[in-house]
């Protein structure tokens, strides 16, 4: 029961951040460190607990961003002589359709992730964010090309007392932000630890041996895919709306480094993993940029991937865990999510 | 076209019956013609020399190799249709030669994901958690202690399955199977790099299997135990079975001597 | 008709090219069945290598070429030496990770030494096309096509024919033999990594006249390489050349016909289209289970 309050205790804290820290710029940080940290928790569903290696997964991120802000900027088609029009719509609506489009790709890619598994995988995962990215680049008519889309409305809510408001002040993009990646930690954690996610895990342990006692692997990996998809679409709306402004350029095979950069760091396969990692990737840059170059920086991230291969395969937070449990003695009952060797 | 609609009934009293199976690898044939009938309730072996097409024999009944010719019918279904999880499904379940556990997970979770079957938590409810969800939890995990219990592993639960030691490893690959609620176990050299005493613990372990009423296919090595615990021995050699019976009559039969006992056997049987 | 031909010859001279960068991917998988992320900064390197010799350096073009292509093969060795060497037996997903790793660090370092202004290299060769009929073609590239034919006849005569082939591949199809009968397989790995990066960075060295040399010129051709690879069969030599011209006329054609916009997709479409109907790519073998 103890063990459990900590990480309660530790969104208290976050929750209290904006009362007493002065400086607003570390709240846009922590915010965006917080939009790359549910891109993360949910790559690991797929990376960590199924086992499959997506190199394409800023797609779905990238995908949710710009569903997001077409839906809520609207848009006008020319085929031929025919035109279609798509209204504004409220940005809820965006938000949502944001999380369905991008699951609907995470549906497709599952079903082909059964066909090709490994290097094959991998690269086509990277191939279809690379597709994604040429679409966003050429169709200029619905996308405005490399001119990006501008003036995103940010999200909006109705607020007790305060009517409908427009999050445009940090500190409600800072909330909303921290709400929806509990949300989506929980939404991990209980998939991962029921039927379904032991189903996950079984294929990232031993594929023939999970189809010997009846799991039927496809169904958890697409469900793992469109899960994670949708997941990552919603970080992809989050960023839109805060961000206000979306170019083809979210599609960079970098940031789907990144990501993968913050789970293998922080733990992959564990659920606090993408947090710790998160944490630490998506507020280093900031906190370099006064010091290094963008260039300097990933050179430095560069150097980190491999150094963490090298020296700390299962990330930092299988290591603590096992520092932690050799203090208070053998016997005591390891991670149940932690990854062997 | 093949004679064998999915309502033909097996002969009376055989549980599985392999029919006319036939496996080309890129021209070369790891199994000729194979026939046998595995009746309910009893323990057959399946022997022979190494690359004799046992193995290959396990992956076509268990939906992991799909034959070049032929059918594998149990309880009225032809087996070769149907994918390996949607076989286990139907309570046909295997173990692997090679040690096959679920190496980063814990003893009691590699038995929980063998009683994925017995489970019926989809993704929707699995998100809600209800009270049902919990119940389930609650039997599953029972149900799993009870067969680490019996295979003797209950008081390593909670360790890393990777970490266990070798003979550990080989039981608790079966008890994964059995917790797939098998009304058919498939054993793929159970035995191999046990030592005696847990050889002759395995043998207990397999008795008290069949009188939960589970039938037996064993592939094995091991000819002491093979002929100690068999109903039927059948010997297979090149893809192509050459003796069929009790164990008594297959041991004197002579081509099996003379084809895959050899001298050494005969020695070691005195 | 007359566009047909010019896309067929320009489809040719880009895909020799590709074909090199190709078939440098597919040995290093085949053989050391790494999946290489450095080999587009390979490719940058060779281009940077060629400008540094040429424009700064004022080194004569074609020995700039072989130098270039010679320390692609020192830096290939090098990062086998490094990295990879402490890798053997990881699983690939953990040599993917290290290779990316590596892979963003050189591109970044090229970015910080050269800048990210586009640089040109001077050639030799006259700028007026040469006109052949319907076909006009520039000479520098009529030059590329046949080093890069030249070097794929080369490559597969020193894969097939030689000793330092025959080692390569035994150590491939079985390294336990092989070192029972005398290969040293260490060496033989970073000899297989040395040449795949220097075919890369040849590659790079030849377009960069062509083009122009950028830190992020490898990017898309990196990923074009993977999926001429794939279209070959990974480890398929004689695939990933086929599957290097292919890939050349159909950027062409796609370009020519469709939109010059999505020239670049076509490769990505191509290895998409044809994972979801041959999932193994077009020449590679089923694998056993059990």
């Amino acid at each position: 029961m103890s063990a459990r309050i900590y990480p309660w205790l530790f969104v208290a804290f976050l929750a209290s951040v904006p009362l007493w820290i002065g400086n607003q710029y570390f709240l846009y940080i922590l915010t965006s460190a917080g939009i790359f940290i549910i891109a993360a928790i949910s790559l690991n569903l797929l990376l960590g607990f199924t086992g499959q290696l997506s190199l394409g997964h800023v797609a779905f991120f990238g995908i949710g961003a710009y569903v997001a802000a077409l839906s809520t900027l609207g848009f006008d088609l020319e085929f031929g002589s025919a035109r279609f029009v798509f209204p504004r719509q409220p940005v809820w609506v965006g938000f949502f359709a944001a999380i369905l489009v991008a699951g609907g790709f995470g549906l497709l890619i599952g079903k082909l992730a059964f066909r090709v598994r490994g290097a094959y995988f991998v690269i086509v995962t990277i191939s279809f964010a690379q597709v994604m990215r040429m679409i966003a680049l050429n169709w200029v008519d619905l996308t405005e090309g490399p001119m990006a889309l501008n003036n995103i409305p940010p999200l909006s809510l109705w607020i007790p007392g305060e009517g409908v408001v427009g999050f445009f002040k940090k500190e409600y993009n800072y909330y909303l932000v921290l709400v929806l990646a509990v949300l989506s930690y929980l939404l991990v954690q209980r998939i991962v630890r029921s039927r379904v996610g032991r189903a996950m895990i079984a294929l990232r342990e031993n594929e023939p041996l999970a189809l010997s006692v009846g799991v039927d692997v496809t169904r958890y990996l697409v469900v793992a895919t469109v899960v994670s998809a949708g997941m990552a679409g919603m970080a992809g709306a989050l960023y839109t709306h805060y961000i206000r402004i979306v170019d083809p350029d979210v599609f960079l095979f970098i940031y789907t480094v990144t990501m993968v950069i913050m789970v293998v760091t922080g733990g992959k396969g564990t659920l606090a993993g993408p947090v710790v990692g998160g944490f630490i990737f998506g507020a280093l840059p900031e906190l370099l940029r006064e010091v290094a170059s963008p260039e300097v920086q990933w050179i430095l991230y560069g150097i980190a991937m491999i150094a963490i291969v090298f020296f700390l395969p299962q990330g930092i937070v299988p290591a603590l865990a096992a520092r932690f449990a050799a203090r208070r003695g053998p016997g005591a009952k390891p991670e149940p999510e932690a990854r062997a060797p | 076209m093949t004679g064998h609609s999915s309502g033909r009934l097996s002969p009376p009293g055989a549980l599985l019956e392999v029919a006319n199976v036939a496996v080309h690898f890129s021209g070369l044939v790891a199994i000729a013609d194979l026939n046998f009938r595995v009746p309910e309730g009893r323990i057959l072996s399946l022997i022979g020399p190494n690359g004799a097409g046992k193995t290959t024999a396990f992956n076509v009944i268990t939906g992991f190799l799909k034959p070049t010719a032929g059918h594998v019918l149990y309880r009225g279904h032809d087996l070769t249709r149907l994918a390996a999880d949607k076989i286990a499904g139907l309570g046909v379940v295997r173990t692997f030669q090679r040690t096959s556990i679920f190496g980063g997970c814990t003893v009691f979770e590699n038995v929980l994901i063998g009683s994925h079957l017995r489970g019926r938590t989809e993704t929707w409810r699995a998100l809600l958690r209800s009270a049902r969800v919990d119940a389930e939890e609650q039997a599953l995990a029972g149900h799993a202690r009870e067969i680490l219990d019996f295979v003797g592993l209950g008081a390593r639960s909670g360790e890393l399955a990777g970490n266990l030691a070798y003979g550990e490893q080989r039981r608790l690959g079966i008890a994964i199977a059995l917790a797939a609620d098998p009304k058919l176990l498939l054993l793929d050299e159970p035995a191999a790099g046990l030592n005696p005493s847990e050889t002759e613990e395995f043998m207990r372990t397999v008795g008290r299997i069949r009188e939960r009423g589970v039938t037996i296919l064993l592939v094995e090595h091991d000819m002491r135990l093979v002929m100690s615990i068999s109903d039927t021995v059948v010997v297979l050699n090149n893809g192509v079975i050459i003796a069929e019976g009790p164990p008594e009559a297959v041991q004197r039969d002579p081509e099996v001597i003379r084809a895959y006992l050899g001298q050494g056997y005969k020695r070691a049987a005195g | 008709m007359d566009q047909f031909l010019q896309h067929i010859v320009n489809g040719t001279i880009l895909g020799g090219t590709y074909a090199l960068l190709g078939i440098g991917l597919t040995l290093i998988f085949g053989i050391m069945r790494v999946v290489n992320f450095t080999h587009g900064e390979l490719y940058a390197f060779g281009a940077y290598m060629a400008y540094l010799l040429v424009q700064v350096l004022q080194v004569n073009f074609f020995l700039s070429l072989v130098l270039a292509a010679a320390l692609g093969v020192a830096l290939g060795a090098l990062i086998e030496f490094v990295l990879l060497r402490r890798l053997r037996g990881a699983d690939i997903d953990t040599v993917m990770l290290v290779m990316i790793g590596a892979g963003i660090a050189l591109q970044n370092f090229w970015q910080l030494a050269f800048s990210g202004v586009a640089k040109s290299i001077n050639h030799p060769f006259p700028n007026l096309p040469l006109v052949f009929g319907p076909v006009s073609v520039a000479p520098i590239r009529i030059f590329v096509i046949i080093v890069a034919i030249a070097l794929l006849i080369g490559f597969y005569l020193l894969i097939n024919r030689t000793r330092i082939g025959v080692a390569m591949r035994a150590s491939f199809q079985d390294p336990d033999v092989a070192a029972l009968m005398g290969v040293n397989i260490p060496l033989m790995r970073t000899l297989t990594f040395g040449l795949g990066s220097g075919l890369a960075a040849i590659a790079g060295a030849l377009l960069g006249p062509i083009f122009v040399v950028t830190p992020t010129m490898g990017d898309l051709v990196a990923l074009k390489a993977f999926a001429i690879v794939i279209l070959g069969g990974l480890g398929n030599i004689v695939g990933a050349t086929i599957g290097g011209f292919v890939l050349g006329i159909v950027e062409e054609f796609g370009a020519g016909y469709i939109s010059s916009g999505y020239r670049d997709a076509m490769g990505f479409l191509l290895i998409i289209v044809v994972l979801a109907f041959k999932p193994q790519g077009l020449f590679a073998a089923k694998e056993r289970i059990g």
